[in-house]
């Protein structure tokens, strides 16, 4: 699962202080919610990405926790005041403790 | 009077029968989804008013595999006051969570987007808490075309 990569976009790479920044981000993940069952009958296991991070600089700006309610391949949308320099640093954590780890650099000026 | 039931006897179990069936039926039922519990947790039994809150998300869903939705939230986002949280739930759904966003100060705006599934057409209920533990809600129905559950 490490193999998978992102799709992360921010609106700019570049940013004036005060500035907000918007972040994209996509992951292909197939979300299974446990629910489903099967053409044998058997239950699929859950299979979710529950938990998103996204730090700047080492500082924790936002984070969600998804549910099974939350589609197949994740897409998650947020903004960030530019503050300093340094890499935009995204995680997804699975169930099963892997993790997704995507990178963007942002400068601030 | 001899063995067996007579009419009245018969009637009751019947009666009895009924009642048990339904209670069967109905107690999973509401214990399934766990929308209202979920939003009582979160706010610690507060009732949230209906404002500041905007929840974005389409009137008719063709698809509910995949349905847009952005949360936004009133806020100034400052040190002293700010959004801290928004919980979203769905009541129609095999469970009532459906995201959690925890915001910071440093988002500068509490907006959030993310795309979700539904299984039938259903009320979407967002609550944001803010820092200093007041709660703010919204609420909007989506009309689903196709369920997103599978099976």
């Amino acid at each position: 699962m490490s193999t998978v990569k992102p799709r992360i976009k921010l609106d700019k790479k570049e940013a004036k202080k005060g500035d907000l920044v918007e972040v994209k981000a996509l992951v292909s993940h197939v979300m299974e919610t446990g629910q489903r069952k099967d053409s044998s009958g058997t239950p699929i296991p859950r299979k979710i990405l529950n938990k998103f991070t996204c730090t700047v600089n080492g500082k924790q700006v936002f984070a969600a926790d998804f549910e099974p309610a939350v589609s197949a391949n994740p897409y998650i949308q947020f903004k960030f005041k530019a503050v300093e320099s340094g890499p935009v640093v995204l995680t997804w954590t699975d169930d099963d403790g892997t993790q997704i780890v995507g990178e963007e650099q942002i400068t601030v000026s | 009077m001899t063995a067996g039931c007579n009419r009245r006897q018969a009637l009751l179990l019947g009666v009895g029968g009924v009642a048990l069936v339904t209670g069967a039926w109905v107690a999973p039922a509401q214990a399934a989804n766990d929308a209202q519990d979920l939003v009582t947790k979160f706010t610690g039994g507060k009732k949230p008013q209906e404002a500041r809150v905007k929840l974005d998300l389409p009137e008719i869903a063709e698809n509910g595999n995949t349905v847009p939705m952005t949360v936004s939230v009133e806020s100034p986002m400052t040190d002293q006051a700010y959004c801290s949280e928004v919980l979203v739930v769905a009541d129609g759904n095999p469970r009532g969570g459906v995201v959690r966003f925890h915001f910071s100060p440093a988002n500068g705006v509490a907006e959030a987007n993310t795309r979700i599934r539904l299984a039938e057409t259903q009320n979407i209920t967002a609550v944001a808490k803010m820092n200093d533990g007041s709660c703010y809600m919204a609420v909007k129905q989506v009309k689903v075309t196709i369920g997103g559950c599978g099976g």
